[in-house]
């Protein structure tokens, strides 16, 4: 395995980019780490810079202004840089597929590994996402 | 000799979850201007619903914003409702109150969720957890009640989608019972927090004057004083039969918003209790067939403040045209007024004080691709409009 690739499997740093959200994943994902779910005991946490994140957690239906900010994130995120669909509007923009504002989604933007789809995902199956992200890694 | 710097804060930063931009022009430490730039969530959700039926369209609303998503469901079939005749003509009573205890438990769920937020920004992390804490027995209450934790999908045309079961009304009751210690510790713990107070009280400002020139709604009016709910202005649901109070500060600083917030949730669990005790039999849905043609508004009070709907139908089954106003966008320009003149340390916080919610708030403008400069708004859109009718009869002639 992948040196770099590995150490991604222990204590993730996540960067999160709202797409064009209804805020709904967005708090479920703060939710995994207040008291109940507290994701931290596992070292994984929120980063305030790209740069910092080993892993893209992206949320909402990829609408046109942010497409451009969000190509420009994943080419200043250091490589390997896991990516993860978060909610049904980042896997298939979901209703908005044919509003005027939405662009591609987000598999043909970015390379995607892992879906979580829901609406919105509840914060077991975010962790659960997240636990199957680490196998598939821990498996190449 | 000071020189401005502006300072970009977003759309991508790690104080907000969802895409704003902010552009702070500083000088040393004092903000002397502020331009606020949005549109990084605009879904179109407006024209999306002239291309949905009548009950899809409450699903799709549902999805402006995930904290306020009864709110503006509620806001959507009222003013369906509206053209029918009216809530109170349409609707069974049963479903009436399952509304109103949808709606407050959303209330408390928000407030919460702003409450952490809020202690998050000025550096009060225990704050944050402990609030979110006791937020997620309501999410479960929501889950119980609604079957999902947030989108709940309970407000059809004609009544509501699920029944509050009898045997779930004691387990309500006693999370709301838990709940209730809860609040009284923020409130202490707010109010007698020497930090908090120095950090909230007289920061961000927005006098009454200014509240009422801005138009701001829902509890960044209430804490300048404004006297104004929908639920008794405007009453829907089963609020005119219920006894609550609306909570007033005069102030009008971050700590006064604070307050409001934390005393509203106090009101909300009355409310609810309430509406569990004085819950009638009967059925939960009208059967509505057809909607006529008409025009209709609906108004609720959301957690931010005054939401409101407008629906025009021509007797298809889709709406003609779907207007939306959310609170956010009347709160979200005060920051204007409160920003303006403070610290850059207080900037943060006082940007979040209005609870601004940007998926609510989008709007479109369309930039002109060759100069790339010129943005346009519908005034603008119009006025090319009638620019070209004005060429084309020149032509013509």
């Amino acid at each position: 395995m992948d040196f770099r690739l590995k150490a991604l499997t222990k204590s993730i740093w996540v960067f999160h980019v709202s797409a064009g959200s209804c805020n709904n994943c967005d708090i479920e994902i703060l939710d995994c780490l207040t008291p109940r779910f507290d994701v931290e005991r596992f070292g994984i946490q929120l980063v305030g810079s790209v740069r910092h994140a080993d892993a893209l957690l992206v949320t909402g239906a990829m609408n046109k202004k942010s497409i451009p900010r969000l190509k420009k994130i994943y080419e200043q995120a250091p490589k390997p840089c896991v990516v993860v669909a978060c909610g049904i509007c980042a896997v298939s923009q979901n209703m908005f597929r044919d509003s005027y504002s939405m662009g591609d989604p987000l598999d043909k933007i970015i390379p995607v590994d892992v879906y979580i789809p829901g609406c919105p995902p509840k914060p077991e199956a975010i962790i659960s996402g997240i636990v199957k992200l680490v196998k598939k890694i821990r498996g190449a | 000799m000071s020189h401005k710097v502006i300072i970009p804060i977003g759309p991508y930063h790690p104080l907000q979850e969802e895409p704003e931009f902010f552009q702070l022009y500083d000088e040393g430490e004092k903000v002397v201007d502020i331009d606020i730039i949005i549109g990084y969530n605009h879904r179109g959700i407006e024209k999306l619903s002239e291309s949905k039926h009548f009950d899809q369209v409450a699903f799709l609303v549902e999805r402006i914003c995930g904290i306020c998503s009864s709110s503006h469901p509620y806001a959507y079939v009222l003013a369906v409702e509206d053209i029918l005749g009216g809530e109170a003509a349409v609707v069974p009573e049963r479903a009436v109150y399952i509304r109103t205890v949808v709606d407050e438990l959303q209330r408390i769920h928000s407030h919460l969720l702003w409450l952490g937020l809020a202690g998050h920004f000025i550096g009060y992390n225990t704050v944050w957890m402990w609030a979110w804490k006791y937020r997620e027995p309501v999410l479960d209450l929501f889950e119980m009640v609604t079957g999902n934790r947030n989108n709940y999908a309970m407000l059809k045309i004609g009544g509501v989608r699920r029944d509050i079961k009898d045997e779930d009304i004691p387990v309500i009751k006693k999370t709301l019972d838990e709940l209730v210690p809860a609040v009284r510790m923020f409130e202490g713990a707010v109010m007698d927090d020497p930090v908090i107070r120095a950090r909230l009280e007289g920061v961000g400002i927005l006098t009454r004057e200014q509240a009422i020139d801005y138009s701001v709604v829902g509890p960044t009016a209430r804490a300048s004083g404004l006297d104004m709910d929908v639920r008794r202005d405007d009453p829907y649901g089963a609020y005119a039969r219920l006894d609550w109070n609306i909570i007033v500060e005069k102030t009008g600083d971050i700590f006064a918003k604070t307050v409001i917030r934390i005393r509203e949730m106090q009101e909300s669990i009355r409310i609810i209790r309430q509406c569990l005790d004085k819950l009638p039999p009967g059925a939960i849905d009208a059967d509505v067939k057809d909607i006529p043609p008409g025009e209709g508004i609906g108004r609720v009070e959301a957690p931010r403040g005054e939401c409101f709907h407008y629906i025009k139908s021509d007797g298809t089954n889709r709406p003609v045209r779907h207007k939306i106003r959310a609170p956010s966008y009347m709160n979200v320009a005060s920051n204007k007024v409160a920003v303006i003149g403070g610290t850059l340390s207080d900037a943060t916080i006082t940007l979040a004080a209005v609870d601004p919610c940007y998926c609510c708030t989008e709007r479109v403008a369309v930039m002109r691709r060759d100069t790339g400069k010129k943005v346009m708004n519908g005034w603008d859109l119009i006025k090319l409009s009638q620019e070209k009718t004005a060429r084309l009869k020149g032509g013509g002639a």
